[in-house]
């Protein structure tokens, strides 16, 4: 994408991150590294606080110990605005597309923190990559269908100019047959060299794209390593892939 | 990026306009729109001949200003205040004590006023959303605001305590006080514009986008990087200074203040009532909600009028039935389409 990082260049480093809600700690200390150019699963059940991990790495929730650095750079307590302007960008679970502001906006406010040209720049591409979109530009994002709501939670988040992008549970709720685009679309997008942290409940098909998985359970990440090392390994092959 | 090709089942769209367009069109729509509406309320007078309707058209022009600065805040940024009441105050208090106790001209208690109003509004917005107060919390807090202000207001020398304050007759332009009727009416509807082409101005622009995306789900615009606090913080004060304008006007009209008029809950409901019937968080919403509203008060006291008691639960009911069957306000019967009012 937009920075001059060579492949394999250590983006995101998360050392032994704590946090949750208040008092009570989901988090119990999440290291893991992302480099460039790669697709990453982040596996786990419900509940075992894959979403607080994202939300708390991308600034959305307070963190407690440990540390989160950007390019080498500490990230901890940047907060989300100053994050998002880094090209550290996530796709929310659910879409949570605004249902009241048209397409347009929508996408418009994924580029808040670029300037004129640049947004006009980013919505130039992304209604290329996303045609349907431009076919919806003036209509309400809520009258939108599920997958179309994903494609535009996807162009929004793009229009950030993303050079890390974090996808929390992109096939939640969708048909099949759009499933399949979607995870074609990620493999298309990290083809052009954007890096992919992908959160998923869909262990197969997550583990065909990843170049590396991470398991998370009760907030610690349980194994890290391989889509191969991961299946070698029994215990987990049978809890995520039930054979 | 570099540009992957399309993807999506329908690559037909590929020759559809550019999408801009709308956008900008929506604006340049929604100017012409307040222009017109603003040439024929300034050519009114001129048809409308008696001073009875002429006052109350005044009336309506003040109770659109004030609902549009409500609606900034609560229809546009989804922020429910219940004590706008202390803006109000705020503006018309700091327009009486420059006029009476220094002796400045009725103009800067307008700009002062206002000035007064945005700040508070600022601060305000700034405790109340940096400790993440929402919905009716954030309600009462508006509600105790107003509250706490008049009480002091009732209390402290220089605002005349509760006997209020009184300015001077004077009759000029520059004394915001006019001896026709026409000159008020002017008056109002030079705020009233305002408001309208603030509130427009909130409707098509970035900032303005930012807050309904704030108040459509504060977590995902937080995730694309808006300061959620920040762009709240900011539509308080651009509410609570039109606010302030209006109250102003109130002094200027009326010639005198006291504590319950002005930081009293009344006000802050005339601010409500007219948005929330005309259509919250649109831009004609708070004009059609305000003509409505004085329509609907003056037809319960020309029918009830020996009884005011009756006249004003007549004005309720109608308020309640309205409220139930057109939950969207007046304004979306016209303009079911879309959102470019």
């Amino acid at each position: 994408m937009n920075v001059d990082s060579t492949p394999g260049e250590i983006l995101l480093a998360v050392d032994e991150l704590h946090g949750g809600y208040g008092a009570v700690e989901v988090l119990r200390g999440i290291s893991l590294q992302v480099r460039q150019g790669e697709i990453i699963a982040l596996l786990g059940s419900n509940g075992a606080g894959k979403s607080t991990f994202i939300n708390t790495v991308c600034g959305l929730l307070a963190p407690g110990h440990g540390r989160v650095e950007w390019l080498g750079r500490d990230i901890t307590r940047l907060g989300s605005a100053g994050i998002v302007a880094q090209g550290l960008i996530q796709v929310p679970e659910g879409r949570r597309v605004f249902p009241n502001l048209s397409v347009l906006e929508n996408l418009i406010l994924g580029s808040y923190r670029r300037g004129r040209a640049a947004r006009q720049a980013n919505l130039e591409r992304v209604l290329t990559i996303f045609p349907r979109l431009r076919e919806r530009s003036g209509q309400s994002a809520g009258t939108l269908s599920g997958g179309e709501q994903q494609m535009l939670a996807i162009g929004r988040a793009l229009m950030g100019e993303p050079v890390l992008l974090i996808l929390d549970e992109p096939s939640l709720g969708l048909a099949p047959l759009i499933v399949e685009e979607m995870f074609g679309l990620i493999a298309q997008l990290n083809r052009e060299g954007l890096t992919i942290l992908l959160v998923e409940q869909n262990v197969a098909q997550s583990l065909e794209l990843a170049n590396r998985a991470h398991v998370i359970e009760n907030g610690s990440v349980v194994f890290g390593g391989s889509r191969a090392e991961l299946l070698a390994t029994d215990r987990l092959r049978r809890a995520y892939l039930g054979s | 990026m570099h540009t992957p090709a399309p993807i999506g089942r329908t690559p037909a769209a590929a020759d559809a306009p550019p999408a801009v367009v709308h956008l900008l069109g929506g604006t340049r729509r929604s100017i012409r729109l307040l222009g017109l509406i603003g040439m024929a309320l300034a050519c009114a007078p001129l048809v409308v001949r008696s001073e009875f309707h002429l006052t109350f058209m005044t009336l309506a022009l003040y109770s659109t200003l004030l609902g549009s600065a409500w609606n900034i805040l609560g229809g546009f940024g989804g922020q429910y205040s219940f004590g706008h009441a202390v803006f109000f105050g705020l503006g018309a208090y700091t327009g009486a004590i420059l006029q009476v106790h220094a002796g400045l001209p009725a103009w800067t208690g307008l700009l002062a006023g206002s000035a007064i109003g945005g700040a508070a509004g600022a601060a305000l917005g700034a405790i109340s959303f940096r400790y993440g107060l929402r919905g009716s919390y954030f309600a009462l807090v508006t509600l105790a605001m107003a509250e706490v202000f008049r009480i002091i207001a009732n209390s402290v020398p220089f605002t005349g305590a509760g006997v209020g304050m009184m300015i001077e007759l004077r009759s000029g332009p520059a004394d915001l006080q006019f001896e026709s009727r026409q000159g008020y009416y002017y008056f109002a509807l030079a705020l009233a514009l305002v408001a309208l082409a603030v509130s427009s101005w909130v409707r098509h622009s970035r900032f303005g986008a930012a807050l309904a995306a704030v108040r459509d789900n504060e977590d995902a615009a937080r995730a694309l990087g808006i300061d959620a606090t920040r762009i709240k913080v900011a539509a308080t004060a651009l509410s609570g200074s039109l606010m302030a304008a209006g109250g102003v006007f109130y002094l200027q009209y009326f010639h005198y203040i006291d504590p319950m008029l002005v930081f009293g809950p009344a006000v802050s409901v005339e601010a409500l009532l007219g948005p929330i019937v005309g259509g919250l968080g649109t831009v004609l919403g708070p004009l059609i909600g305000a003509f409505a509203l004085a329509l609907v008060s003056q037809v319960a006291t020309q029918a009830l009028g020996q009884a005011p008691a009756l006249s004003m639960a007549l004005y309720g009911v109608i308020l309640i039935v309205m409220v139930t069957f057109l939950p969207r306000g007046l304004g979306r019967l016209r303009l079911r389409r879309g959102r470019h009012a």
